[in-house]
């Protein structure tokens, strides 16, 4: 008989705050079972979160001749967990200058993942 | 996002806005489709957008506009919808006296004075600071509320310090929080004196948990060390009356301690207008049209209560703007009848009058968590008037309440008040204390050094 493992996750659906538990066996990629869901979107969250969980990188490059220093931008999908520091800490030798529009791509396909980084606002020049 | 500056102030506008965030910029839209032809957008930063500018993260605008958005690309949704307004940035309104006259003083033109036919506050809330909280300690440098730092790293690119601890778990630190960890900065723990966290679970489990940065809920920061530059704080964990226990504390190196420990409404002006303030709010008494205890003065967004998303202060600011343009120009909107109290559980409830000839959402919040209760609408003798099932309430969320006037129709009386009730269940013990979800893993030294 292999072990079963259990993961805790905390839902983000509502202020409830379900606290959820995916069940599995150990090495497994057999069944997995939800529970402490109190509805359908809490047992989806789950799973999502458990197979591959995923998340927007939004931070900030450096802009030369506009109003701010900083320019902010984000992913233009979300991107693995695991990948946001690093893409983040890759964007920190990004230097771009003014003007720059909304929806720019800053940096095609960040660290081989498929997603763009682009800009998440016009920057005039000045 | 640079908006067009007026070349000339005109002598007068329609509508006065005070303030260009999100609630100044929707409001000013909204009097221009109610009729305002001359609309005026006066704001002190370089440009319009407001704090949006430095909320860099995503969450805003599911409501609004149907999308997930970043601040910064809300605001430039708000600044190309206000084509037709004039915006003055860099600009500052010194004073608003009763027959509406602004005075301001601009970069362009200095003090200048405009009459307005209606003005609407939108001014935005400060945020509470070490003073406010009052903690003990010496004044060393290294204390930035966490909107400051929020400023200072997403605007101009400085880093507030290398170690930072965050007294409070309001949304903005919990997001300055990922945000000092992804730009190297170490964090050692985000300190809540309440036994629950203030901001969302999805800041709770996207700021803390993704990046392992520990939750100490029921602990705050009792000292603050050091002389130039601040060298540690002692935190210690709270009984249920919110005393520290001294004997249980414990130190935290570092140089940089983020206040993230509530919002107040920013009513200098306000105050100089001499305008009813509500208590509980801390922002003006407003009826159901946002219209202030003076005639043409309205008010919208933080500034009249704090608000948990932007999207609301769009949806309060529209209306606000609308009326303020139907005044300037048109026949106003017959006056309210009824007024609302908060009663049980309701800290506050935001209008403060109602009309029964309207539609119209009042917003409140509650005093304390409640699983399973219901919200009623009361009459001064007693009668229920309403009631409305809810599975939660927090008091970091806010409640919305669409008020229909079939609703009101049988009820002549003048007072109305709202209550939060419990709802009993056979079978269980107590409804009124329900063990609600403590939203984290969180970690407690429990009396270690």
């Amino acid at each position: 008989m292999t072990a079963q493992v259990t993961t805790h996750y905390l839902c983000i659906g509502c202020p409830l705050g379900c606290r959820l538990e995916v069940e599995e066996e150990e090495g497994g990629q057999a069944e997995v079972e939800v529970r402490g869901f109190s509805c359908r979107r809490g047992r989806d969250y789950a799973l999502q979160e458990h197979r591959a969980p995923q998340r927007m990188v939004t931070t900030t490059v450096a802009i030369d001749h506009a109003l701010w220093p900083r320019l902010p931008v984000r992913s233009q999908q979300p991107v693995p967990r695991q990948l946001v520091a690093e893409i983040c800490r890759a964007l920190r030798s990004v230097r771009v200058v003014a003007p720059v529009t909304l929806g720019d791509v800053l940096v095609e396909n960040v660290l081989g993942c498929g997603v763009a980084i682009v800009a998440a606002r016009d920057m005039a020049a000045c | 996002m640079i908006t067009a500056q007026p070349r000339h102030l005109r002598r007068r506008y329609d509508v006065v806005v005070v303030g260009g965030g999100p609630a100044g910029l929707e409001a000013a839209v909204a009097a221009q489709n109610a009729g305002a032809a001359q609309v005026l957008v006066v704001d002190r930063e370089p440009e319009a957008g407001g704090i949006l500018l430095q909320c860099i993260h995503t969450g805003f605008g599911l409501h609004r506009f149907g999308a997930e958005l970043t601040g910064p690309e809300y605001a430039q949704r708000l600044v190309a919808q206000a084509q037709g307004v004039d915006i003055v940035a860099d600009a500052c309104v010194l004073d608003v006296d009763e027959q509406r006259r602004v005075k301001l003083m601009t970069t362009a033109s200095g003090i200048a004075t405009v009459d307005a036919g209606a003005v609407v506050l939108a001014m935005g809330a400060r945020e509470r600071t070490r003073a406010a909280a009052r903690i003990p300690g010496t004044r060393p440098a290294g204390i930035f509320t966490a909107g400051l730092a929020q400023r200072l790293v997403n605007l101009y690119g400085l880093m507030p310090g290398r170690r930072a601890a965050i007294l409070g778990s309001g949304d903005i630190g919990l997001i300055m929080a990922r945000r000092l960890v992804l730009e190297g900065v170490e964090v050692a723990g985000v300190f809540e004196l309440m036994p629950h966290a203030n901001g969302l679970n999805r800041n709770i489990v996207q700021c803390l948990h993704d990046f392992a940065i520990p939750l100490y809920l029921s602990t705050t920061v009792v000292e603050i060390h050091g002389h130039e530059r601040l060298e540690k704080v002692t935190v210690a964990p709270v009984d249920s009356t919110l005393q520290p226990q001294l004997a249980q504390a414990w130190e935290i190196p570092c140089d940089t301690l983020l206040l993230s420990i509530g919002l107040i409404p920013e009513n200098e002006l306000s105050g100089q207008l001499r305008l009813r303030i509500d208590p509980a709010t801390r922002g003006p008494v407003v009826a159901s049209t946002m219209e202030c205890s003076r005639d043409g003065v309205f008010a919208c967004g933080n500034v009249v209560h704090i608000h948990d998303l932007v999207d609301f202060v769009s949806a309060e600011a529209m209306l606000a703007g609308t009326c303020a343009g139907r005044f300037a120009t048109a026949a106003p909107a017959p006056a309210d009848n009824v007024r609302l109290l908060p009663g049980e559980n309701v800290r506050y409830c935001v209008p403060h009058t109602i009309s029964t000839e309207r539609e119209q959402t009042v917003y409140l919040r509650t005093l304390r968590p409640l699983e399973s209760c219901e919200l009623r609408l009361v009459e001064a003798e007693g009668n229920v008037l309403y009631t409305k099932r809810l599975r939660y309430v927090f008091p970091a969320e806010m409640v919305t309440l669409k008020l229909r006037p079939a609703i009101l129709q049988k009820f002549h009386g003048g007072t109305l008040r709202v209550e939060l009730v419990p709802r009993a269940f056979p079978g269980q013990g107590d409804a009124a204390e329900p063990g609600f979800p403590l939203p984290a893993p969180d970690k407690r030294p429990g009396g270690e050094p």
